[in-house]
């Protein structure tokens, strides 16, 4: 057998036959049950699953995490895997990790607190109403684009699995998608969430497992990459660094400040459809634990997405090449090499079921922001309650429409992470900058909240088209995302520093619980007997999270 | 309330639904033939996927009947 094989992008085709089909209808039929089950079941759809504020941090914390390893992650990384090779470890070790331990020691008491439900409401409270519906127009319109990347690669899989052309795989999995939401509800989209983690990688592992088992294993497939495209840079994490030469075109400075600072604590700080996990925890000690408990699996999640990309890049020779199948593709392409039917009905209902769970998280977030943040508090807030629940059906509906829309902008990037993470550096880059100034500057005012965030996103946007246009070279797409979200940071910090400066800040006393400092007295201390064990604290549990992360660098140095 | 919450418990349903996959993939796995063991470079995939996913889905179903969710129960005190 050859060592890289070449194909042609039309190649794909996942050869599914009635079995894996009976895998996928089980699946359905399972969440669309409780969907129903759980609609007579209960007073409100959220009772059982993630409300009330009274889950322990091992549910909150797999709900955490499940909310984010969908299969764009899965997919994404795979594919940064197969393009940067070991480079991609980056994003876990200094990127989600250290960032997913400050949200839970430092910012999640303010959160969990003031007991807002979303990021925009915590906007107006520290800052003020127009603050509040930037970010939530921000939010809204990030929501539809995630939704259309979520769409495009349930039609690639819809695609690949029926041959049909990629416009009416986008268009009947629109359809699906609006009628799963319409018909499931809120608790079984919940239910959904997490069991899509468990059975994708259920159905990983064995490609995985076969795929080492190909190459020859971890030293045949280190030997192999050495000789593939990527050559010995895509061994190394840190290796040339110092300069650009290495396959990520990235230097410690992008690393540390774009990458591992300001776009990964963007990220997981201020991501509401994140947030929101720790808020239904059952005490303050809880909601910390929630990201923390998530930190640990999160450390490992790179054997089944970093390595078949890896795997990818050494089978098939012409992966994101012109002609060849994209980057995208990389998972995919392994499953139809390696899994039998049976696996492969598994490793397919976990990818469409993940899909699935993402657009509807991207369409209720959409949705909840729509019509609580922008049109209630912005528009006209004097209607019954009814009015607005009608009213968020219509954004649903409105959202999955417009989510086909941005699919075809999705379908123009051949590494859909790129682009994802070109979206997290114009939203979520300036957002973290004004949360956390206005989290440990207390003078910092109200205008100042609104003027930062506007003007770090929209040189965010900026440094994007230069980059396109040709004026700044970054090198790679990915670089220029890290380089977008540390310019919006510091421009963000820049305006909002002079803007409080020439205008007055807030009494303090409407800032109580929502700036460092300034406690709320009104919270009682919520501690359960047994939350001072080392066992259950977030410092303890967070460093250590932090010490196995810089550990696991050291192969890959 | 008790009923029908543990009968939602998350562990519950993920344990159930690796039960079912497990037994399928297993059966599938002893049926399989030698072609379909040569694609997954020798190993009976299937087979071992099975198992594994018996045990995940038991472990699940066993930890759920050790510690059972003392839940929403508090939930009436706010929202």
């Amino acid at each position: 057998m050859p060592d890289a094989q070449l194909l042609a992008a039309q190649d794909l085709r996942l050869d599914v036959n009635v079995l894996d089909y009976v895998i996928l209808a089980l699946y359905f039929l399972v969440v669309l049950g409780i969907g129903f089950a759980a609609k007579r079941a209960v007073r409100t759809s959220l009772d059982f699953f993630l409300s009330g504020r009274a889950l322990p941090a091992w549910i909150t914390g797999l709900a955490f995490m499940s909310a984010n390893l969908g299969a764009t992650e899965v997919l994404g990384m795979a594919a940064n895997g197969a393009q940067y090779g070991a480079m991609t470890l980056h994003y876990y070790w200094i990127g989600a990790v250290p960032a997913m331990v400050f949200l839970g020691v430092v910012m999640m008491p303010f959160y969990y607190r003031s007991k807002v439900h979303s990021v925009p409401e915590f906007m107006r409270r520290r800052f003020n109403g127009a603050t509040q519906l930037l970010n939530a127009g921000t939010f809204a319109v990030a929501q539809i684009l995630i939704a259309g990347i979520n769409l495009y690669a349930l039609a690639l899989i819809m695609d690949a699995m029926l041959g049909w052309p990629l416009w009416l795989s986008i268009l009947v999995s629109a359809a699906i998608v609006l009628a799963y939401i319409t018909l499931g509800g809120l608790s079984s989209a919940i239910y959904n969430e997490v069991m899509q983690f468990f059975v994708i990688v259920a159905g990983l592992v064995p490609v995985v497992i076969i795929g080492l088992t190909r190459v020859g294993g971890f030293s045949g497939l280190g030997e192999k990459v050495k000789q593939s495209v990527l050559g010995e840079g895509g061994l190394h994490t840190w290796a040339h660094t110092a300069g650009t030469d290495n396959p990520l075109n990235a230097n410690w400075i992008g690393l540390v400040f774009g990458l591992g600072f300001v776009l990964s604590f963007g990220y997981w700080t201020t991501n509401f459809a994140e947030v929101q996990r720790a808020l239904s925890a059952r005490n303050t000690n809880a909601a910390r634990l929630t990201p923390i408990v998530a930190a640990y699996p999160k450390l490992v999640i790179p054997i089944v997405t970093v390595i078949p990309g890896l795997v990818a890049v050494v089978l098939f020779g012409n992966l994101g090449k012109d002609g060849g199948p994209t980057y995208n593709e990389a998972i995919p392409l392994l499953m139809n090499e390696f899994l039998p039917n049976g696996v492969l009905g598994v490793a397919v209902t976990g990818l469409l079921a993940s899909f699935m769970a993402g657009m509807a998280a991207n369409i209720s977030g959409f949705n909840t922001v729509f019509t609580q943040d922008i049109w209630k508090a912005h528009v006209n807030g004097d209607h019954p309650d009814e009015w607005y629940v009608r009213l968020g059906r219509i954004a649903t509906v409105v959202g999955v429409l417009a989510g086909i829309g941005t699919a075809f902008i999705a379908a123009g990037f051949g590494n859909i992470m790129n682009y994802l993470q070109s979206l997290f550096s114009f939203f979520n880059a300036p957002l973290f900058a004004t949360f956390i100034i206005g989290l440990f500057w207390r003078r910092m005012t109200a205008w100042a909240g609104f003027w930062g965030l506007l003007s770090g996103t929209v040189c965010a946007f900026a440094s994007y088209i230069l980059y396109k246009a040709g004026v700044f070279d970054f090198g790679t797409e990915l670089n220029a995302s890290f380089w977008g979200a540390g310019i919006a940071f510091v421009v963000d910090a820049i305006v909002s520093v002079v803007v409080t400066l020439a205008t007055t800040p807030k009494p303090e006393s409407e800032l109580h619980g929502l700036v460092y400092g300034l406690s709320d007295a009104s919270v009682s201390d919520d501690a359960l007997a047994g939350d001072a064990a080392w066992y259950r604290s977030p410092v303890i549990l967070g460093a250590g999270a932090v010490v196995l992360a810089a550990a696991f660098y050291l192969p890959f140095l | 309330m008790a009923a029908p919450q543990r009968l939602f418990d998350i562990r519950r349903v993920i344990g159930g639904l690796f039960l079912v996959y497990g037994l399928i993939l297993t059966v599938t796995g002893l049926l399989d033939s030698a072609q379909e063991i040569q694609k997954a470079e020798g190993i009976r995939i299937n087979l071992w996927t099975g198992v594994a996913m018996l045990v995940v889905g038991g472990a699940f179903l066993l930890w759920e009947r050790l510690r059972p969710s003392d839940g929403p129960a508090a939930s009436d005190e706010e929202e």
